[in-house]
């Protein structure tokens, strides 16, 4: 016996004898202490949801001011009060509403909710592990976001409200209380809450990281990996390496606003307020350290999205992922380069027009890896045998949108367009298609396929059905005529157009997309009541695998228990991809290589 | 009542779906697995279709009814402007056949590909070959999109040539202020403590000698047409950006970094205002850097008229000097102290 094998012999006792207490676990220990990775991956993923209706529902509000700036609500006064006096939203709600929408779709849905749910639950069922490397730092990680949650949600009940400036919370705006009423308590509230989220996805990237390098099963060789689990490592390497630049980003903040420093600022003169005693700093220096966290962020958003893409359109293509190496080089190279483009988010600041170049070079090489992915995408699906799950929809409705939005960044990463289109709606169509809609649809693809491994039953289909043909059609109505607003010069941001000659000519256009955005948002509750019904009563699973796939998370008892295998963890033979090889619908990683079985990968 | 009215039917279509969802998956389980599969397959392999078709159709009108309120329709007001005008189309006939390619290809395989029980599928693990070819070909579009950016890139920040009119122009919550050099055309130094927004709003240093004849102006800007245009940008607080929208240009003005950009308008406004057929034309500067509440209001003008209008226009300014200490203004009648009264109002709005 070899000593790995011991080991796991080893573990496997250990878990045992685990999960004999298992029956004794209280309510607090099994459903909110939990150090069980896949109930944790729950807690994310419903946390997730929660600020994703959040979020949601401030879109439809600040849509409602865009799309109908004369007309007034009065339930909206009785709803947000001082916010909006005589039912119209003021700017500094509309402000507000855009800033916390921002920040909690990007931070809170699309990496915790996203990464935070499906690294949890993926990792340890993929790569044949009984949970994370330290269950514990897991559920502090959970824990600390639940803290950012809450910090940030008590934000929006201040006096002078939540912060406004931004989701990208550029000083000096975000460091002068006297600037705007945002930047008082709301912005300190933003802050602690930013920095406590930090701390949670730091223990979770860590975590992901040892538990994929050291607790592979037997024969689960690196090149063996679910494509998931790459991009999943990935993003935790992102997250590790960048997100204490942010933290000291903040923390400098935290000093320019509170203890009269000046990393951020300089000849300031407020308004009502007088010349301030700051000399020497430089606002620019926060956008240098804000972006060299937030470009590998989008990147955090999208790649587990890729990765779920991979697995889901291979599985139900009945097909091998074509190029597994290709598709693993260019998420490696997707990674290296996230690190290097930062600064074209700042072509218009009075960056060195030299440097600028590099980044422009930079930018651009990044829709070569991109452009990999897509085509390898097209050709797995390319004489397959394609079932149309739900779950393999939003894939399909991903690649779609990947594309869409990918190509636009074609025209924003070239500096010399980007000194027009800055900050105008092309660059908010170009961002919410390629990274919002597009990690949404992966999140979706990934909810509907694994639903029936995170609860043992199955989401309706015809819901989903339903939930995926609105949603496509109703994300390309909202986001697809925004390009023409931009190519306008319509700038983001405005809370009113109409004093504007030369962006006015869009109200119609304005309330087309309103009314879609509502609809939309409608239909996402389509999704809410499916979800939440099927727990307690959909159809119950009553095979081991569902859609017969390769993976191992597929091995596991329909309702896995603390430990995921009741017996030892399997051992694996062969790569996940091995689907109509030598006449067999499909081979799972645990069937050893029969001796005629041609050699591939 | 009407909320209510409306809540109760979404509430109700809400049900009606989730009714309908329900009974469609027991007569699927009737039907057993298989079946419905196949059914759900077909559906949605024709949606798919459907989608492609209605998707480029949808494109097309789209195009149709907004192209026209785009500045690409309008035409670029500037040399620069027009170098924009030119790469975008370059770019977007670059991206676009890729997007026309891939999208088909993407939804026509989906339903080319459905689920059928006779198909044996390709077992297509990996291919070197095509792998190089679209890694290639992406890189020389990209390459060419490159020079043509870099190229353009490097004339929008080269140094503004020597004969060019300097402004300096300066943010603020929430409004835009514009210094001009005057007759000695250099600017008097400015130190950001001697701010006084009523009658020094950028803080201009009087002992400077070059300072007596700078001529501060808030909210339009005039400059001449034909001549290159250069702007030192600054901010009194917060980060803003002056837009130009019509110029196709944009950058940040920063507090405590200045910056600068250079353009050559190519119409006057009144031009413009021929050309565009709207008499209320007029080439506003949009704050495109979130700044506060009140950004969406930050707006300022730019006249841009012929020289011999520029010239009218120049004369009728006082210098900024004068305004702060009227006792020194040489042409000093009683009026002017009325005069500054009311601008010191103005700049405390």
């Amino acid at each position: 016996m070899s000593h790995e094998a011991a080991l796991h012999n080893h573990e496997g006792h250990g878990h045992d004898d685990h999960g004999h207490h298992e029956h004794h676990d209280t309510f607090l220990t099994k459903y909110v202490f939990s150090q069980d990775h896949k109930m944790i991956a729950k807690q994310f993923l419903i946390t997730g949801m929660v600020w994703a209706v959040l979020g949601g529902l401030m879109s439809v509000l600040f849509r409602l001011q865009l799309g109908y700036p004369d007309s007034s609500f009065p339930w909206l006064e009785s709803l947000l009060g001082k916010w909006a006096k005589g039912g119209q939203i003021t700017p500094a709600a509309y402000y507000a509403l855009v800033t916390t929408h921002g920040t909690v779709l990007v931070f809170f849905v699309l990496t915790a909710g996203l990464s935070g749910t499906f690294a949890n639950f993926l990792i340890p069922l993929q790569i044949g592990a009984r949970d994370m490397a330290s269950p514990f730092m897991n559920m502090l990680s959970y824990w600390f976001f639940f803290t950012a949650s809450m910090v940030m949600m008590s934000s929006l009940f201040v006096e002078t409200g939540p912060f406004s400036g931004g989701w990208t919370a550029y000083p000096p705006l975000s460091a002068l209380h006297d600037a705007s009423p945002g930047s008082k308590t709301g912005m300190d509230l933003w802050l602690i809450s930013m920095a406590l989220f930090v701390v949670s996805s730091l223990l979770g990237g860590l975590n992901y990281i040892a538990t994929i390098l050291n607790m592979r099963t037997k024969g689960m060789t690196m090149t063996r990996l679910p494509l998931t689990i790459w991009a999943l490592f990935f993003t935790a390497v992102l997250g590790v390496l960048s997100f204490p630049v942010l933290l000291s980003g903040l923390i400098l903040l935290i000093f320019d606003r509170n203890f009269d420093t000046s990393f951020y600022l300089s000849d300031i003169f407020v308004n009502g307020v007088g010349a301030l005693s700051n000399e020497g700093g430089s606002a620019i220096l926060y956008q240098h350290l804000f972006w060299f966290l937030g470009h590998p962020e989008v990147y955090i958003i999208l790649l587990p999205a890729l990765g779920m893409v991979s697995e889901i359109i291979s599985v139900n293509s009945r097909k091998p992922i074509f190029g597994y190496m290709a598709m693993l080089g260019s998420l490696f190279s997707i990674a290296i380069l996230a690190f290097l483009v930062w600064a074209h988010h700042m072509f218009v600041t009075g960056l060195n027009p030299f440097l600028g170049s590099v980044f422009v070079l930079l930018t651009l090489l990044i829709a070569i890896p991109s452009g990999i992915k897509v085509f390898n995408w097209l050709t797995t699906l390319w004489r397959g045998n394609i079932r149309f799950t739900p779950g393999m929809l939003f894939a399909i409705g991903f690649v779609s949108l990947f594309i869409s939005g990918g190509l636009t960044g074609i025209w924003l990463g070239n500096a010399a367009l980007d000194i027009y289109l800055h900050d105008s709606y092309f660059v908010v169509a170009h961002f919410h298609i390629v990274m919002g809609v597009a990690s949404m649809f992966g999140m979706f693809a990934g909810v509907y396929h694994w639903f029936p491994k995170m609860y043992g039953r199955y989401l309706n289909n015809s819901l989903g059905y339903i939930h995926f043909w609105v949603t496509l059609a109703g994300a390309y109505l909202i986001f697809w005529p925004m390009h023409y607003q931009g190519l306008a010069g319509m700038p983001r941001r405005y809370f009113d157009f109409s004093i504007w000659e030369s962006f006015k000519q869009f109200a119609d256009l304005n309330r087309f997309i309103s009314t879609v955005a509502m609809i939309v948002f409608a239909t996402q509750i389509l999704f809410l009541i499916n979800f939440f019904y099927s727990i307690f009563k959909g159809r119950k699973v009553t095979v081991l695998n569902p859609w017969e796939a390769n993976t191992l998370e597929w091995t596991t008892p329909i309702n896995p228990g603390h430990g995921n295998w009741p017996g030892e963890i399997p051992e694996v033979h062969r790569w996940p991809y091995d689907y109509g090889k030598d006449g067999h619908e499909f081979i799972p990683q645990t069937t050893p290589v029969g001796a005629d079985e041609t050699d591939t990968h | 009542m009407s909320l209510i009215l409306s809540v109760t039917i979404i509430v109700f279509i809400f049900v009606v779906i989730f009714q309908i969802a329900k009974a469609s998956e027991y007569v699927s389980i009737l039907k057993g697995e298989e079946a419905s599969r196949q059914q759900n397959n077909k559906i949605n392999g024709f949606l798919m279709v459907a989608f492609l078709v209605l998707g480029f159709v949808g494109i097309y009108f789209c195009n149709k009814i907004y192209y026209g309120k785009t500045q690409l329709a309008q035409g670029a007001a500037s040399v620069q402007g027009e170098k924009v005008d030119e790469m975008l189309f370059i770019t977007l006939i670059v991206t676009g056949i890729v997007f026309v390619i891939t999208q088909f290809l993407l939804f026509w395989f989906a339903y080319k590909y459905q689920e059928d029980k006779n198909r044996k599928i390709f077992f297509f693990t990996h291919s070197t070959k095509l792998e190089l070819l679209w890694t290639a070909i992406p890189a020389i579009a990209l390459t060419i999109l490159v020079v043509f950016g870099l190229r353009n890139w490097f004339f929008f920040t080269s140094e503004a040539p020597k004969n060019a009119l300097v402004v300096e122009v300066t943010g603020k919550q929430f409004g835009w202020i514009f210094r001009y050099p005057g007759k000695d055309a250099v600017f008097g130094k400015k130190y950001y403590k001697n701010i006084d927004p009523a009658t020094n709003s950028v803080g201009i240093v009087w002992d400077d000698n070059y300072s007596k004849d700078d001529i501060l102006t808030e909210q339009t800007m005039y400059v001449v047409k034909g001549t290159p245009i250069k702007l030192i940008l600054g901010s009194r607080d917060v980060i803003h950006d002056v837009g130009l929208t019509h110029f196709r240009l944009k950058m940040d003005a920063v507090p405590g970094i200045p910056t600068t950009m250079w353009f050559t308008p190519l119409y006057t406004t009144k031009e413009m205002r021929e050309k565009t057929g709207n008499p209320n034309f007029s080439y506003e500067i949009s704050c495109d850097q979130m700044c506060g509440n009140g950004h969406y209001s930050m707006k300022g003008i730019i006249e841009v008229v012929d020289q011999e209008e520029y010239d009218m226009w120049m004369a009728k300014q006082k210098p900024q000097y004068f305004t702060a200490f009227p006792e020194k203004d040489p042409t000093a009648v009683p009026v002017a102290a009325a005069d500054t009264t009311a601008k010191a109002s103005t700049a405390k709005m």
